[in-house]
C-alpha cells in the first residue's frame, strides 16, 4: 500500500532520552576510559538520533510501503533479469550454520559451506561452458574488472602488453567501458549493423594486434542473439585478442548454449539476475568469473583445493591477479544461487529460458500489434531473445510524449516501469525483460496498459505519476542543490 | 515446475498467437544449430524444496558457526549483537525484492532509507558527504586511493603496514591497471609513526612517484590506534591526502577521522547490523569531504521535492556513474551494497547515540579485561605498547597455528594466527622488520557478545601453554 | 530554434563572436536543448592555451555530461564566472548571458573554417 504523505527522516522522531536497544550491563571489572585510551581520543559528541525500537520499526516499515518491488508489482526493466526470487532461499541462507561462520575460522569447521561453494563453481563452469571458476567478484562490474585484469595478465605473460584497446559494442551496457578503463585500457567502440548485431566488417577494421579483448553479451543488449558470434571469436582470435562475455543475459541461453562453446574465453554471471538471489534495492549481488583452462592460472586468490579429502583455501597460484574481495565473495548470496541451481536441476534451468523468451515473445507481439500505429516501433525485427527494445520516438514526434513520461504513467496502473533510455543507440528506448516468472495474464494486463496511455490525454501522461507517494521528482533540483545528508 | 507461473495451455495460447509451435522454434530461428547444447546439462536432478531443504541441513551440520562458539576472531569481520528488528526489516520484500532506483517515485522508500544512511555515515565519521554504499572495506579503500590519485594528480600511494593485509592485497589489484606505485610504511611497533611516515614521504616526493595518498587503518589491523591528527599533517605537508580506514563500532567511543584531518573516511560497515555470512555480503563505507564529492564513486541519494513541492529523494550527481559517463566515470560500480546499507541504516537507527556508545565501551572493556588476564600468563604478553580498542596481539609460547587448531576442537576460536598474514617471505619482513616473530603472535578479538565467564575460559584455556610445552 | 546571424559555429555545437583578435566562445540553442536542465558546467582557468579541437571543459545536465570543445585556438584570458553557480544561464540564455570563455586568438582565420547560421541551420537539420 502507498502511502502519499512524506516521511520525516528518523533524525526527525528523535527525542532526547529515547533508547532503541536494550544492553547488558557490563560483567568484568571496568577501568576509568581515561586509563584505557588517550584522553584527547575519546569522542565527546555523538550526533546519531535518539528513537525508540517501536518508532525505528514504524518508520522504517511505512518506508517500504513507499517502495516497490518484484513481489509487489511486475518488474521488467531490461538487462536486470527481476525474476521471483525463492522464500526458501531466503530461509536457508538465515540459517546460522550458514550466516553465523567467520571467514577466519579452521577450514575443517566449515566444509558444509566450501563444498557448496566448489559445488557452485562447477555448476557455473558447466552451465558456461568453461573450465574454473572464481566466485570472489562481488557484483558484475566487479566481475567484469576480473575478467579483463586476467586477460591482461594473460597476455603480460606472453609478451605482448603492448596490446593496450580494448572493444566494445556501441549497444554496451555503461560498465563495460567503465571497466575497460579502470584497467588502465583505451577503449574502442564497435559500431552495430542494421539487424542490432556487431558488425563485423567494423570489428575487422579495429581487430589489431594493439587489441587485448573484445567484449561482447550475447544475446546482447537489444535482445538480439549474436549469431554471428562463433566468427567473431574466430577472428578476434586469430588476430590475437581475447574475448570476454558480459554473461547479464544468461537467463535466455540456459541448456540452449554456452559461451564456452561460442569462443569466449572468460565470462562473469551476475547471480542476482540469471540466478533468481535478490536485487536488494541495489545489491548485494554476486559477479563470478568462469574461464577456459588457458586463463586458469590468473584467476583470483585463495581457490579451493582438496588436500586429504579437506577443502582448504590455497594460495599457491604464482600467476594469480590477486584478490579482488578481502574474503571470498559474497557467500550468502552464492549460497542462495547454489540453492535455486539445485531446486530447478537441468530440466528447470532449461524451462526458465524457454519461458523467458517465451514471455518476451508474446509481449513483443501485443506491443507491436497494438502500438504500430501509436507511434511505438521495434528497431530490430522480432523474434527476440528474452528481452527487447522499442522506440517511443516517432509517439514523441506525434505528441511530445517521452518515453520518460510513459514510464511514470505505468506507476499509476501498477507496474513498475522497463528500463529507458538505454541502450543508446536507440532513440527514445524502452528495454523490456517480463522473465519467465510471470503469467500470460500479467503480460496481457502490462500491453493493456502501455497501450491506454499511447492514446491518452499528453497533459496526464506527462505529468505523471498521480497515484505514487510523490509525484515528479525534481532530478534537476537535486543535482543543483546538492542535499546529500541531513 | 517451481516458479513458472504459466501453464501448457497458456504457452499454447501464447504460441498460437505467435503462430509457432514451440518456444524452441522461436530460439532454432536465432541460435544457430551448431551451437545449440545437445542433450541437459550435467547438473545434479531437481529437487522439491523439502528435499532441498534437507539437502542443506546436510550441508548445515557440516558447519560449526563461530557464532555458536567461543569465538574470539576479529581482523575484519566481527561477531557483534544484531537486535531481531533488524532482520525483521530487511527481510520485507518490499525492499529486498527491488532494485537500483532507476525510477524515484517507485523507490522512495529505498531512497530516503540511503538518504539517512548516507547522514548517519558521516555523523559517525566526521565527514561532509557520503556514499550509498561500496562492496565491502577493501574495495572502499582502494577506490579511495584511486579518488587522491585523482585529485591530486599525483600516483604515488603510501600504505601503512598495520593495514589489513587482505586489504592491502585487493589495493594492489584494483590499482594495477592505473600505474600507481604503492610504498608500504613499516611498522614494528604495531603502530604507524609519524616520523618514520614522514621520511618515507620525503623519500616519495623526491624520487619519481609523488604521494597522492597516506592510508592508514584506526584502530589497525593488530589491534592499535593510530595517531590520525598526526598522520594527517605529514601527509598534507607532502602535499598528500589522507584515507582513515575504520571499525565503525569503535566510532561510538573514539574521535572521528573528520575531525582529525581526514580527507577520506572508509570502512567496513559489516558489523553495523549484519552477521558474519563467511565473509560476504560486507558493505564498503566511504565518505570524504565536500571538495570531492564530484570523484566520489558509487550511488549517491539526494533529497530534493516533487511537482507539488513536497520532500523527495532520488539518485543524484549521476554523470559520474558508468551508465552515463561510461569510459570517463569515477567508478564501475552499479550494483552495491544497498540491503546491507539499510541494516546499518536500521542497527544506527536502533543503537542511537546511546547505545552505539555502550556497545563500544562494552567491547573496550571487555578487551581490556581480556588482555590483562592473559598478559598475566606465563609466556604471554602484550605484543605492542600502543593503546587499543577491542582488538590486540599477544605474543604466544607456542606457535599460535598449534593454539588456533587444538582450541577449535574444544569450541574455542582464540583469534587469528598472524603467521597466515605475516609468515617469512610474505609481508613479515616489510610491515614487522625484526620486531616480532609471526609464528608467535594471535589477534584477539573481543565484542560485547563475550561474557566474563567465557573470557575466563580462554584464559584456562591458553594457560596449558608454557614457554617449554614444546 | 535560434541561429543568430553574425556567428559562427562548430560542428561540436560550439559558437563563437569575433571581436576583432578575441572570440567569446559558448554552446548553440541546439546544443543546450538537446542537454535539457543544465546543472553543472566545469570552465577552465585564465591563462590555459588552447589548441583547436581542445577539450576546454564539460556541461552536465542530470542525465548526460558533454565535452565543451574549443573551435579555435588560443590563449584564455576571461571565463564566466556567473555560471558555475547559475548554470541554468546555458539554458535561458545560450548566446548572451551563457557565454563560457574568451579566448585570444593565435591564428584568427581558423574562424573561417566555421560554419555560418545558414550552414549550421542545415547541419542541424540532418542530424
Amino acid at each position: 500500500m502507498l502511502q502519499p504523505v512524506t516521511e520525516p527522516t528518523i533524525a526527525e522522531l528523535s527525542a532526547e532520552g529515547r533508547v532503541g536497544v536494550s544492553l547488558p550491563r557490563c560483567d568484568v571489572p571496568e577501568a576509568p576510559l581515561e586509563e584505557l585510551i588517550p584522553k584527547e581520543q575519546i569522542r565527546t559528541d555523538l550526533p546519531l538520533p535518539e528513537v525508540s525500537e517501536p518508532d525505528v520499526v514504524r518508520h522504517f516499515t511505512r518506508l517500504s510501503q513507499r517502495n516497490v518491488g518484484i513481489d509487489t508489482h511486475f518488474y521488467p526493466l531490461g538487462s536486470c533479469t527481476m525474476k521471483y526470487n525463492p522464500k526458501v532461499n531466503e530461509e536457508i541462507a538465515s540459517w546460522r550454520a550458514f550466516s553465523g561462520l567467520h571467514p577466519y575460522q579452521p577450514e575443517e569447521t566449515v566444509q558444509g559451506a566450501l563444498r557448496i561453494l566448489q559445488s557452485l563453481e562447477r555448476f557455473l563452469c558447466e552451465i558456461g561452458g568453461m573450465d574454473a571458476a572464481s566466485l570472489q567478484p562481488a557484483a558484475g562490474a566487479l566481475g567484469e574488472f576480473t575478467g579483463l585484469l586476467i586477460i591482461r595478465a594473460y597476455h603480460a605473460d606472453r609478451g605482448e602488453s603492448h596490446r593496450n584497446l580494448v572493444l566494445v559494442p556501441d549497444s554496451s551496457h555503461g560498465t563495460n567501458p567503465a571497466t575497460a578503463a579502470r584497467c588502465g585500457y583505451q577503449v574502442v567502440k564497435v559500431a552495430s549493423d542494421e539487424r542490432g548485431r556487431v558488425d563485423l566488417g567494423d570489428l575487422e577494421r579495429h581487430l589489431s594486434d594493439h587489441v587485448a579483448a573484445l567484449m561482447m553479451t550475447n544475446p546482447n543488449t537489444l535482445g538480439v542473439f549474436e549469431d554471428q558470434i562463433q566468427e567473431v571469436c574466430e577472428l578476434a582470435h586469430s588476430r590475437g585478442v581475447q574475448v570476454y562475455c558480459d554473461g547479464a543475459n544468461m537467463n535466455a541461453v540456459l541448456g540452449i548454449c554456452r559461451p564456452g562453446d561460442m569462443g569466449f574465453d572468460v565470462m562473469h554471471f551476475n547471480l542476482h539476475k540469471t540466478f533468481s538471489t535478490p536485487h536488494g534495492g541495489g545489491g548485494p549481488g554476486s559477479g563470478p568469473v568462469a574461464v577456459k583452462s588457458h586463463l586458469e592460472p590468473y584467476l583470483p586468490v585463495p581457490r579451493l583445493r582438496e588436500e586429504g579429502g579437506i577443502l582448504r583455501w590455497n594460495y599457491n597460484y604464482p600467476k594469480s591477479i590477486g584478490r579482488v574481495h578481502p574474503f571470498y565473495g559474497n557467500f550468502a548470496v552464492a549460497l542462495r544461487a547454489y540453492c535455486y541451481i539445485r531446486q530447478l536441476g537441468p530440466e528447470g534451468l532449461r524451462s526458465v529460458s524457454e519461458d523467458a523468451v517465451l514471455n518476451a515473445n508474446y509481449l513483443l507481439k501485443l506491443l507491436v500489434d497494438g502500438g504500430a500505429d501509436k507511434g511505438l516501433e521495434l528497431p530490430y525485427p522480432a523474434p527476440c531473445m528474452h528481452e527487447f527494445v522499442l522506440s517511443a520516438a516517432e509517439h514523441k514526434k506525434a505528441t511530445g510524449v517521452r518515453t520518460a513520461d510513459i514510464a511514470k504513467r505505468l506507476l499509476d496502473y501498477g507496474f513498475h516501469p522497463p528500463t529507458v533510455y538505454f541502450p543508446l543507440i536507440v532513440e527514445e528506448a524502452l528495454m523490456i525483460e517480463p522473465t519467465e516468472t510471470v503469467s500470460k495474464e500479467t503480460l496481457d494486463a502490462f500491453a493493456q496498459a502501455l497501450l491506454t496511455i499511447l492514446d491518452e490525454d499528453p497533459g496526464v501522461v506527462k505529468n505523471s505519476p498521480h497515484t505514487a507517494p510523490v509525484s515528479r521528482v525534481d532530478e534537476v533540483k537535486a543535482a543543483r542543490e546538492l542535499n546529500l545528508r541531513w | 515446475m517451481a516458479y513458472l507461473p504459466n501453464t501448457p495451455h497458456l504457452r499454447a495460447e501464447m504460441l498460437s498467437a505467435l503462430g509457432v509451435e514451440s518456444a524452441e522454434e522461436l530460439i532454432d530461428r536465432q541460435v544457430p544449430g551448431k551451437l545449440k547444447f545437445q542433450g541437459l546439462l550435467n547438473l545434479p536432478a531437481p529437487l522439491s524444496e523439502m528435499e532441498l531443504l534437507e539437502e542443506l541441513e546436510r550441508d548445515a551440520a557440516c558447519n560449526q558457526p563461530a557464532g555458536d562458539m567461543l569465538n574470539f576472531l576479529g581482523a575484519g569481520v566481527y561477531d557483534h549483537f544484531v537486535p531481531s528488528a533488524v532482520q525483521r526489516i530487511i527481510s520485507r520484500s518490499e525492499f529486498y525484492t527491488s532494485y537500483t532506483a532507476y525510477q524515484p517515485e517507485a523507490s522512495q522508500g529505498m531512497l530516503q532509507a540511503t538518504y539517512e544512511y548516507q547522514s548517519l555515515i558521516c555523523a559517525l565519521t566526521g565527514m561532509d558527504v557520503a556514499n550509498a554504499s561500496n562492496y565491502d572495506g577493501a574495495t572502499s579503500l582502494a577506490e579511495a586511493a584511486i579518488l587522491c590519485v585523482s585529485a591530486t594528480g599525483r600516483r604515488g600511494i603510501v600504505l601503512s603496514g598495520a593495514v589489513h593485509p587482505a586489504y592491502r592485497k585487493v589495493v594492489e589489484t584494483y590499482t594495477k591497471g592505473l600505474g600507481s606505485n604503492i610504498r608500504t610504511v613499516p611498522t614494528p611497533d604495531g603502530v604507524t609513526d609519524p616520523n618514520t611516515l614522514g621520511e618515507l614521504l620525503a623519500e616519495a616526493r623526491s624520487g619519481e612517484e609523488p604521494p597522492a595518498a597516506v592510508v592508514i587503518q584506526h584502530p589497525n589491523y593488530f589491534g592499535c590506534l593510530e595517531d590520525v591528527s598526526a598522520v594527517a599533517a605529514k601527509a598534507h605537508d607532502a602535499g598528500a591526502l589522507c584515507v582513515v580506514c575504520v571499525n565503525p563500532i569503535s566510532l561510538g567511543i573514539l574521535v572521528p577521522p573528520g575531525s582529525c584531518g581526514a580527507d577520506v573516511v572508509v570502512g567496513e560497515g559489516q558489523p553495523l547490523g549484519s552477521p558474519m555470512n563467511y565473509g560476504g555480503p560486507l558493505l564498503g563505507i566511504f565518505a570524504c569531504r565536500e571538495e570531492h564529492v564530484r570523484r566520489m564513486p558509487g550511488r549517491i541519494i539526494g533529497a530534493t521535492t516533487d511537482a507539488h513541492g513536497r520532500r523527495a529523494y532520488c539518485m543524484t550527481l549521476q554523470t559520474r556513474e558508468q551508465h552515463i559517463r561510461r569510459e570517463r566515470a569515477t567508478s564501475n560500480i552499479c550494483t552495491n551494497e544497498a540491503l546491507v546499507a539499510l541494516a546499518a541504516a536500521v542497527y544506527l537507527s536502533l543503537m542511537g547515540k546511546h547505545g552505539l556508545r555502550r556497545v563500544a565501551e562494552l567491547c573496550l572493556q571487555k578487551a581490556h579485561y581480556a588482555a590483562r588476564r592473559i598478559s598475566e600468563l606465563r609466556g604471554y604478553k602484550l605484543a605492542f605498547s600502543a593503546p587499543f580498542f577491542n582488538e590486540f596481539t599477544v605474543e604466544t609460547p607456542v606457535p599460535a597455528s598449534r593454539i588456533v587448531s587444538e582450541l577449535s576442537q574444544e569450541g574455542i576460536l582464540p583469534g587469528r594466527d598472524l603467521s597466515l598474514d605475516f609468515a617469512v617471505g610474505n609481508n613479515g619482513q616489510e610491515v614487522l622488520k625484526d620486531a616480532r616473530r609471526p609464528n608467535f603472535l594471535l589477534l584477539v578479538c573481543v565484542t560485547e557478545r563475550r561474557t566474563k565467564a567465557q573470557i575466563d575460559r580462554l584464559v584456562e584455556a591458553l594457560s596449558r601453554y608454557q614457554p617449554d610445552s614444546g | 530554434m535560434e541561429f543568430p546571424e553574425d556567428l559562427r559555429y562548430s560542428k561540436d555545437h560550439e559558437w563563437v563572436r569575433v571581436d576583432g583578435d578575441r572570440a567569446t566562445i559558448g554552446i548553440s540553442d541546439y546544443a543546450q536543448d538537446n542537454l535539457q536542465d543544465v546543472v553543472f558546467i566545469d570552465l577552465p582557468e585564465v591563462g590555459r592555451q588552447l589548441q583547436q579541437g581542445d577539450i576546454f571543459g564539460s556541461i552536465e545536465s542530470v542525465k548526460a555530461v558533454s565535452d565543451l570543445i574549443s573551435p579555435v585556438s588560443g590563449e584564455v584570458i576571461a571565463v564566466n564566472e556567473e555560471l558555475p553557480d547559475a548554470p541554468e544561464i546555458v539554458n535561458q540564455d545560450p548566446y548572451v548571458g551563457g557565454w563560457m570563455i574568451v579566448v585570444q586568438m593565435d591564428d584568427p582565420s581558423e574562424v573561417e573554417e566555421l560554419m555560418t547560421a545558414e550552414q549550421y541551420r542545415e547541419y542541424v537539420e540532418e542530424l
